[in-house]
C-alpha cells in the first residue's frame, strides 16, 4: 500500500481516536514488528491505540467496510508470532485498556479490560484473600487477553487448568464491529460453548475487549520439594507413581542438566548442577493436608531412586527453588547466543522416549537442547541453543524443532501446548490436521469473520500452504500422508 | 467387573450418515435413550450408535481416558473407580443405558459441577462424523494442547447436532480419599446464598452444596487431613448423603409432574422470589424451582443478570431453553450449517426449527 493512503487511513482513524493513538512514523511502527519471537517481522500500515470499547467497534467497521486487516496486540510476548503485523493492515493495541473494571469478592471474579496484565490481576485482589491462577511465565509482562487469545498455561494447569477453565466471560468485538457477550457467570448457557472456540482462537475470531476472570481463594499452605535424579526416565517415572498415588501436585516441573546448570550459573538456586534431572513438586492446601502429602511424594521420591531430595525450608527457599526454574528461559539465553524455544505436549509415558529422540536429534543437527518440561501436564519446553549469526543456523534450527515436534505428534501428543501456532508452527500443523481437519477450521473462523480480515494468515494454514510444507518434507523418498490429496 | 464390549462401527455409521446425507434425509441420533427429555422434541430416522463401544486407551497415570463414544457410562465409572479415579463433574445417568456420548452431547454435570468443573471443562479431544460423513479428530489425548480451535470442548451441550461423537478423550481425577456431608440450618434461599458464597473466599475442600426446606447440606472432599481439619472448623451436623439421589433426580423433590424449571443464575445472585418449593445447588448458580410459573417472564427477569431458564419437565408450548439474541443466533446457525451443510443431525433439537 502507498504512503498515500498509509496518510488517508490514517486521517480517518484520527477523526475518533487522538492523534497519538494513532502511529504512523516509521521510527515508531518498528517498536511493533514482531513479538516475542523475533525471527519474523514486518512493519504495518499503522498501529492503533484505542482507549475504549467504541473505539474498537468504530475501527473494526472502517477495516471491515475498507477491508483492511486487522492484527490485535497484548503485551507482544507471544512465542509463535501470532501478533507478527500484516504489511498491508494495521495493528490494533489494546495496551490503553488497562483497566481493572470490577472487582466482586462474593462472587469471586473480577472483570478486566484486555490489557490488564497478568499479575496485576493477582495483585489486585490479594487484600481479599483470592488470586487468578493461570501463570505464565511471562506473567509480569503479559496481558489477558493475550492469555485468552493463546489460551494460556503455565505451572499450575495440571491442578487449576489453562485460561479457559478460569474464565467466566468475554465481551468481543466482531469483524464488523459489533459487541458480543459470552457470559457464563451462571455455569450453563443454551446453545453452544462459544468460550472454548474464542479462548485460543489466537485472533482470529474477534477483538476481545473484555474478559470476567475466576478469582480462587489463595491456599494456605503451599511447600516445595526437590527430587535430584541421575537420570531422566527415573524422574519421569517418579511423576506417574506421585500421580498414581492420587496426589495432584499444584506444580511439578522437571529440568534436565543443561536446563539446571544454566539456571544454577543464573540465580543460584542450589540446585544440583551435576544432576541428569531435578523435579520441583509443589503441594498445596491445608498445612496437614501439604505436611501429609510433602511426606508421601519423598517417600515416592526416594523408592524410585532419587539421589537425594531436599525440602524447601522456608518460603523463601521456596521462592528459590522456583526462581530457577521461572528463569530457565533467560538463563538459556545466557550461555547462548539465541534460543529457539519449542512447546510440543506428549504423554507423560512418552516421555523417554521423546528425550532420547531429542538427544540424537540434537547431536545430527550438532546443536546443544536443554529441555524443561511441565511434568504433570505433559509439556515440554526444548530449548534449542544457536547463533543467528552463524549462515543458515537459524535455519537449520527451525528445522530441528519442526522434528522434534513430529516426534511429540507420533508419540500421539501436540505441536503446541501453551504457547500457540501464530505463524511458526503453520508447517506442523499439515502434520497434525487432515485437509478435511483444517477445512473444518477454515470453515467456522467464517462463520465469524467471512472476509477474513482478523490475523490473515495464522493459525490454520491453506491447502496451498500444508501442500508446500508437506513438499519440504520429503522423507526418504515418500510424503507424508500419501494417501491425501494435494495441490 | 466385566469388560467394556468393544466394537469399531464407525464404517457403518459413516456409510449411512453418507446415505441419509445423499438422499436429503434427517437423522436422530440416539445413544442410551436415556436423555431424550433434555432439548426440543423431534421425529427423524434413528441413528443407533450405542454399538460403537470400546476403551481405545486408558493408563491412570496420564490422567486420561480415550473411548468410543457408546461406552456405557456406568461400566466406565466403574472401571475408573476400580483405579481408584472418576469423573470430576459427576455425569448424572437417568438409566443405565447412558453413554458417554449422550454426556458429552447433553453435557450435564452433578453436585460437584460447581467445584471441580463442567463436561466441557474435561474433554480433551474428539473424533467427530460431521455431515459429509467424513470423521474429523479434534484436540488430542494431552491436557495442554492449543493447536487448532478446540471443537472437542465446543461439542459439549451441542446435543447431536453438529455430528455423530464416535471417540473422546477425558480428563479423570482421582478419587478422594475422605467425604462427609455437614447440615446446617437456614431457614431462608438467601441466607443459604450467601453463606456458601462467603465460604468460596477460603480454600475449603467443599464438592458439592444444597439447599432444600430450610437445611444447607455441603460435602467436603479431600485428603483425610484436610476433610478433617475443615470440619472442625465448620462445625454443623453430620448428614446422611443427597448427592447420589440429587444427581439423579431421584430426591424427593424432583418427583411427581408439576412443571420443573431449572434456573441458571450467577451464583451469588438474589431470590428469585417465588413462592415454590425449591432447591439450590451448585454454590446458587443451579436453582430448581417446581410448580406453576411463567416462564417467559422469569427468562426476561433474569436475562439481564446473566441468567436462563430451562423448561425442564412441563411448561407444554414453550422453548425448553432460554432463546438466543437474535445476533448470537445467526452465529449459531452458522456454526452448525459448517459442520452439517445440509442440516441432517437432530434438527431443532437444540434451537427451535425455522
Amino acid at each position: 500500500m502507498s504512503e498515500r493512503s498509509r496518510e488517508k487511513l490514517a486521517a480517518r482513524f484520527r477523526e475518533f481516536l487522538a492523534h497519538d493513538n494513532v502511529i504512523d512514523q516509521p521510527t515508531s511502527l518498528a517498536a511493533y514488528e514482531c513479538d516475542g519471537l523475533s525471527a519474523y517481522r514486518e512493519q504495518p500500515l499503522l498501529v492503533l491505540l484505542p482507549e475504549n470499547v467504541a473505539q474498537v467497534c468504530k475501527i473494526m467497521q472502517v477495516c471491515h467496510r475498507q477491508r483492511v486487516p486487522v492484527v490485535s496486540r497484548g503485551a507482544g510476548t507471544s512465542l509463535s508470532g501470532g501478533a507478527l503485523p500484516h504489511a498491508e493492515g494495521v495493528v490494533l493495541s489494546l495496551a490503553k485498556m488497562n483497566r481493572i473494571l470490577d472487582v466482586d469478592v462474593l462472587s469471586r471474579v473480577a472483570v478486566v479490560e484486555p490489557g490488564v496484565r497478568n499479575l496485576a490481576i493477582s495483585e489486585a485482589v490479594r487484600q481479599h484473600g483470592l488470586y487468578y491462577a493461570p501463570d505464565p511465565s511471562s506473567q509480569i509482562a503479559c496481558s489477558i487477553g493475550g492469555n485468552v487469545a493463546e489460551n494460556a498455561g503455565g505451572v499450575h494447569c495440571l491442578k487449576y487448568g489453562l485460561t479457559l477453565h478460569n474464565i467466566l466471560g468475554l465481551k468481543i468485538v466482531t469483524s464488523e464491529g459489533e459487541l458480543m457477550e459470552i457470559d457464563q457467570r451462571a455455569l450453563q448457557t443454551p446453545g453452544y460453548d462459544l468460550l472454548p472456540l474464542l479462548v485460543g482462537s489466537e485472533g482470529m475470531l474477534g477483538i476481545v475487549v473484555e474478559v470476567t476472570v475466576k478469582l480462587l481463594p489463595i491456599p494456605r499452605c503451599a511447600r516445595v520439594v526437590m527430587g535430584v535424579f541421575d537420570s531422566v526416565e527415573v524422574a519421569g517415572a517418579s511423576v506417574a507413581d506421585i500421580i498414581a498415588r492420587g496426589i495432584i501436585p499444584g506444580g511439578i516441573e522437571m529440568m534436565d542438566n543443561p536446563a539446571i546448570r544454566a539456571a544454577e550459573d543464573f540465580v543460584h538456586a542450589g540446585y544440583p548442577v551435576e544432576a541428569e534431572a531435578i523435579l520441583i513438586c509443589e503441594l498445596d492446601g491445608t498445612e496437614e493436608e501439604v505436611v501429609a502429602q510433602i511426606e508421601q511424594v519423598e517417600t515416592v521420591l526416594r523408592d524410585n531412586g532419587a539421589v537425594e531430595t531436599r525440602l524447601a525450608r522456608d518460603e523463601t527457599e521456596r521462592l528459590l527453588f522456583w526462581s530457577g526454574r521461572k528463569s530457565a528461559f533467560p538463563a538459556v539465553g545466557r550461555i547462548s547466543p539465541d534460543y529457539y524455544c519449542i512447546d510440543g505436549t506428549i504423554p507423560r509415558k512418552s516421555l523417554a522416549t521423546v528425550l532420547s529422540g531429542i538427544r540424537q536429534l540434537s547431536a545430527e543437527f550438532g546443536l546443544p537442547v536443554a529441555n524443561v518440561f511441565h511434568a504433570g501436564d505433559g509439556n515440554l519446553h526444548p530449548l534449542i541453543l544457536y547463533d543467528a549469526n552463524n549462515p543458515g543456523e537459524l535455519e537449520k534450527t527451525e528445522q530441528l524443532g519442526s522434528r522434534i515436534l513430529q516426534l511429540c505428534i507420533e508419540q500421539g501428543g501436540t505441536i503446541t501446548g501453551e504457547h500457540g501456532v501464530g505463524i511458526e508452527k503453520l508447517g506442523e500443523m499439515c502434520l497434525q490436521f487432515s485437509d478435511a481437519e483444517r477445512n473444518q477450521f477454515h470453515a467456522l473462523r467464517e462463520c465469524f469473520d467471512p472476509l477474513k480480515l482478523l490475523n490473515p494468515g495464522k493459525a490454520i494454514p491453506t491447502l496451498a500452504r500444508c501442500a508446500e510444507f508437506n513438499g519440504m518434507h520429503v522423507h526418504k523418498g515418500q510424503l507424508p500422508h500419501p494417501e491425501l490429496e494435494r495441490f | 467387573m466385566a469388560a467394556i464390549p468393544a466394537a469399531d462401527i464407525e464404517a457403518e455409521l459413516a456409510e449411512q450418515v453418507a446415505a441419509v446425507s445423499a438422499t436429503g434425509g434427517e437423522v436422530m441420533i440416539v445413544g442410551g435413550g436415556t436423555k431424550t427429555f433434555y432439548g426440543e422434541p423431534i421425529e427423524a430416522l434413528p441413528l443407533e450408535v450405542a454399538a460403537h463401544s470400546g476403551i481405545i486407551d486408558y493408563d491412570p497415570a496420564e490422567l486420561v481416558i480415550t473411548l468410543r463414544a457408546g461406552c456405557r457410562l456406568a461400566e466406565v465409572e466403574a472401571l475408573l473407580a476400580e483405579n481408584r479415579q472418576m469423573f470430576g463433574f459427576e455425569p448424572p445417568h437417568f438409566g443405565e443405558a447412558a453413554t458417554i456420548g449422550g454426556m458429552i452431547a447433553c453435557g450435564l454435570a452433578g453436585p460437584r459441577r460447581a467445584y471441580a468443573g463442567s463436561v466441557r471443562d474435561f474433554v480433551l479431544g474428539a473424533r467427530l462424523l460431521d455431515g459429509r460423513g467424513e470423521a474429523l479428530n479434534f484436540g488430542g489425548r494431552v491436557i495442554k494442547n492449543v493447536a487448532g480451535f478446540d471443537i472437542s470442548r465446543s461439542l459439549v451441550g451441542s446435543l447431536g447436532t453438529l455430528g455423530v461423537i464416535l471417540e473422546a478423550s477425558i480428563r479423570v481425577i482421582p478419587a478422594y480419599q475422605q467425604e462427609i456431608t455437614l447440615a446446617f440450618e437456614h431457614a431462608r434461599a438467601a441466607d443459604h446464598v450467601k453463606w456458601i458464597n462467603q465460604l468460596g473466599a477460603e480454600p475449603w475442600p467443599i464438592s458439592a452444596s444444597c439447599w432444600h426446606d430450610g437445611q444447607s447440606l455441603l460435602r467436603l472432599s479431600g485428603s483425610e487431613q484436610g476433610v478433617a481439619q475443615a470440619q472442625a472448623q465448620l462445625g454443623g451436623e453430620v448428614a446422611d448423603s443427597p448427592w447420589q439421589a440429587l444427581r439423579e433426580q431421584t430426591h424427593p423433590f424432583f418427583a411427581g409432574d408439576e412443571d420443573l424449571t431449572r434456573v441458571a443464575v450467577p451464583p451469588a445472585s438474589g431470590d428469585l422470589d417465588y413462592d415454590l418449593p425449591q432447591l439450590i445447588e451448585w454454590g446458587g448458580a443451579q436453582r430448581w424451582l417446581r410448580g406453576d410459573l411463567r416462564i417467559a417472564s422469569l427468562r426476561k427477569r433474569i436475562e439481564p443478570h446473566g441468567g436462563n431458564a430451562c423448561a425442564w419437565r412441563g411448561h407444554a408450548g414453550e422453548p425448553r431453553f432460554q432463546p438466543l439474541p437474535a445476533a448470537l443466533l445467526k452465529l449459531q446457525r452458522n456454526i452448525k450449517s459448517s459442520f452439517d451443510p445440509a442440516l441432517i443431525f437432530n434438527r431443532g433439537r437444540l434451537f427451535t426449527r425455522r
